[in-house]
Formats: structure tokens, C-alpha cells, sequence
């Protein structure tokens, strides 16, 4: 017998269920408890750059909106950033770059208020366009999806993006672009995210 | 000083896949095509960090954070424990636990449930804390009861908590749920059942711990997590540099 290993395996996930607002969003679910909710504000009031705002709906595979789903973003700062220790480099007081973001009961829509990220440096390399990564659970989703938004104003960018060019299907890499709309003070994106069907957007294995 | 590297990739085997036609929701909320492999990036290998200052130290008493004063909850006292571990085995520090449940008749504060079994006015139902050095976390809690859901006619979720863990990185990312030793439920639920690895089902299910329990007080059940570990040199994609 050859000697075994002694690594231990993850934790198998299970879905965040139809109730998760009460541990992660309490206040959607209908009750006040925390001092403080986590993940309302993402880049904080001294963030450099252009302040944006990002909208959209997730639908299932009918084309529904999904009305109890919660997504996760992850971004770096407009310097290309990420507000973590092993990132080299400094963020502004009170950036985080991680935001809880949830929909409105009745329609599905979200939205989240944030500052556009820079390019990141990627592997060998290699820039990533500016992009934020999103984590997205709920009733019905076994194990927490992994995508990613990038901006329909960096087409350059996203032509040499490594982790786009990795999609096989071109015309699949459109699913992972938000798209700008220059109405109203504040640029608006427009991101809607398909589980399933026509147009399904790209998820990773990350 | 080792340097920390990639994560391990994730074992799809042992995780359920997004498509499982016994928890019928998953039917029509799982992608049709196959998840794109990514290598990690930084934008993989770093997450969101929290401190002391995001949460309150009565955070982690479902007991008291939502009782009214001299007030307390209904149902089993439990204290609910564990470490956060890595795939090496190692602790993983500081990392933010969140918890949320029903309460112990099976019923949520949630304004979505419309579970006959009543609200109880001194359980909120959702905590969270940081773990200490060692990886160590705690709850304490009432034990939650069953309840029924739409899948098939006659479906009960088994006594759950669910749990939310972030580790260092957002590859980490990480939701699951907890159940207690000797429910005859578990084995009979189709969520349990979208796991296609039996240890793996295991791995989810609290063991009584009687040598934490406060006697005359509060009983007690072990839940260690395993978050992905990572490769101790950074190969490629070295963050510092470049
Ligand atoms: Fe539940």
C-alpha cells in the first residue's frame, strides 16, 4: 500500500436556499438585527475614478426573472487594485471592493452603485480588462455560480483580455459584457445574466 | 516563508452539479453548457477581508442578539462549533462565518415563509463571527426544526443551518449546510441528495460533542469546514512583480 495523503477535501456546497436574505441581507428579509449590514457599499466615498451604476436581471432557463437570487461582486479599484494584502499596491480609505447585492422581490431587478475598476494584471503578464467578478446564488443553484462583467466601452481592452479569449465561442463572449447606456448623470450598465437557454452566459470553473 | 499559490481546483466529483432533476428548481436554473476552466488570476486568489469592526461580538448568539431583555428563545439549547480548515489542514484565520435558520418549530423570519408553525418573537434566526487564530468559530443557538417545502408532495428538510464562508480568497467563496447526527431525515432529502459523494454528505453532518456541552445548559455539536487550500509556491501567475 502506498502511504496516503493527508489532505483534507472542501466541503461540499449546498444551495443558499430561498431564505438566504435572513443570514446575508436581513433587512430584505423583513428585520433589523445588525448594526450593520455587510456589503451595501463598495468602493466607499473616497474612491478615485468614474463613479458608475451597473443594473440587470438574472432568468432561468423559461426566460423568468429570478426574484430570490443574491449576487456577489469582487472588484479591483480604478488603479487595478484588489483591497486584499497580497495585491501590491494601495486602495482609498474605506475601499472594499466587495459588494451583497439583492433584487426586488416583485420584478428580480437589482442594481449596485460602484466605481469603474482598471485593468488588472493577469497571469504571465498579461492585462485583464477592467472587469468585476460576481458570485451568484439561490434557490436552485446547487453551487454558487462564478462570472464575469466586463464594459461595453472597452472594446480594445476586452479584444486582448485573456480570460475572453479563452472562451472557444466568440460570439458567447458577448454574455459577459455589460452594456452602456449614457442617459442621466451617473453612466448606467446594463448586465442581465441567463442561467440557461439561448444566449446563456458564460460561467467558470475558477 | 512559503509563499501561497493557486488554489487546488475544485473536486467536481464530490460537489454537486448545477443540474439535479430530484431538487426540481435546479431544473431550470442550471447552465446547459459546461463551466469554462479558468486558471487562477488575482482576481481569483484575492476576497474581501473583515475585521472586528464590521461586526458586534454579540453577533454569534442567536440566544440574546434578537431576544427581548430577560427573554430567550424556544427549543433545544445548542452551542454549534467547529474550525475552518483548509485542504492542507491548515487553519484558516479571521475568516467571516455567517449562519441563518429557522427557529425551532421549522419556521424562518422571512417575509417569503408561510410556514403555519409560528414566528417566535425572541429568535431572529441569522448570526455571524470571525474565526480566532486556530480557525476555531462558535454559535450558539437553538437546534432547528424540521420543515416541509414544495419539491415532491411530502418533502422535509432535515434540521439545517446554513452557512456562509468567504477563506481569503474569492475562489474560496463558499455556501453549505449543517445537519445533526441521527436525523432520519437526511438521508431522504433530495438537496443532501444533489451531493454525488456519500463522505462527502457526511462531511456535512454536526456530531454530537458532549465533552463541549455546559452541563444543566447547553448541548453541544462539532461542524469543521474545509475550504480549498492552495499550492505553497506561486508558479506563474506571481502576483508581486510581474
Ligand atoms: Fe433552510
Amino acid at each position: 500500500m502506498p502511504q496516503e495523503l493527508s489532505y483534507l477535501k472542501e466541503t461540499a456546497s449546498q444551495t443558499a436556499g430561498p431564505y438566504v436574505h435572513i443570514g446575508l441581507a436581513p433587512g430584505a428579509a423583513g428585520f433589523d438585527i445588525y448594526k450593520r449590514e455587510l456589503g451595501w457599499d463598495i468602493a466607499g466615498p473616497n474612491a478615485k475614478g468614474e463613479r458608475i451604476r451597473i443594473e440587470g436581471l438574472v432568468t432561468d432557463g423559461m426566460g423568468s426573472p429570478i426574484k430570490d437570487v443574491l449576487l456577489e461582486a469582487w472588484q479591483a479599484n480604478a488603479d487595478g487594485i484588489y483591497a486584499h494584502p497580497e495585491h501590491p499596491g494601495e486602495v482609498e480609505k474605506g475601499f472594499r471592493g466587495w459588494g451583497r447585492v439583492i433584487t426586488d422581490f416583485e420584478t428580480g431587478e437589482w442594481g449596485f452603485d460602484t466605481v469603474k475598476p482598471g485593468p488588472v494584471m493577469g497571469r504571465h503578464g498579461a492585462m485583464m480588462a477592467p472587469h468585476i467578478n460576481l458570485w451568484i446564488v439561490a434557490r436552485g443553484i446547487n453551487i454558487g455560480l462564478n462570472t464575469r462583467l466586463y464594459f461595453s466601452d472597452e472594446a480594445e481592452a476586452n479584444a486582448a483580455d485573456p480570460v475572453l479569449n479563452l472562451i472557444e465561442w466568440e460570439r458567447r463572449r458577448g454574455t459577459l459584457i455589460a452594456h452602456r447606456d449614457q442617459q442621466g448623470d451617473v453612466p448606467l450598465y446594463r448586465f442581465d445574466i441567463k442561467l440557461q437557454g439561448e444566449d446563456e452566459t458564460v460561467f467558470f470553473d475558477i | 516563508m512559503r509563499t501561497q499559490g493557486e488554489f487546488y481546483q475544485r473536486d467536481r466529483t464530490r460537489q454537486p452539479p448545477g443540474l439535479t432533476r430530484d431538487y426540481k428548481t435546479s431544473v431550470s436554473r442550471s447552465p446547459q453548457y459546461a463551466l469554462i476552466s479558468l486558471q487562477n488570476s488575482a482576481s481569483e486568489i484575492t476576497g474581501p477581508v473583515f475585521g472586528h469592526d464590521d461586526i458586534d461580538p454579540i453577533d454569534n448568539d442567536l440566544l440574546l442578539n434578537y431576544a427581548q431583555p430577560g427573554q430567550s428563545p424556544i427549543g433545544e439549547r445548542i452551542i454549534l462549533h467547529g474550525r475552518v480548515l483548509d485542504e492542507n489542514g491548515r487553519p484558516v484565520r479571521g475568516t467571516l462565518v455567517e449562519a441563518w435558520q429557522a427557529n425551532a418549530g421549522g419556521r424562518y423570519r422571512h417575509k417569503k415563509d408561510t410556514y403555519l408553525a409560528p414566528i417566535d418573537p425572541n429568535f431572529g434566526g441569522c448570526g455571524r463571527t470571525l474565526t480566532d487564530d486556530e480557525g476555531y468559530y462558535y454559535f450558539r443557538t437553538v437546534k432547528p426544526g424540521a420543515y416541509p417545502w414544495r419539491n415532491w408532495v411530502n418533502n422535509w428538510r432535515p434540521a439545517h443551518i446554513h452557512m456562509s464562508l468567504f477563506g481569503t480568497g474569492f475562489a474560496q467563496r463558499l455556501i453549505t449546510q449543517c445537519y445533526f447526527e441521527g436525523d432520519p431525515l437526511i438521508a431522504k432529502c433530495p438537496i443532501v441528495n444533489t451531493i454525488p459523494d456519500d463522505e462527502a454528505i457526511e462531511q456535512l453532518i454536526a456530531r454530537l460533542d458532549l465533552n463541549a456541552t455546559i452541563p444543566l445548559d447547553t448541548i453541544a455539536y462539532k461542524f469543521d469546514i474545509v475550504l480549498r487550500g492552495r499550492r505553497s509556491t506561486l508558479f506563474e501567475n506571481r502576483l508581486e512583480g510581474n
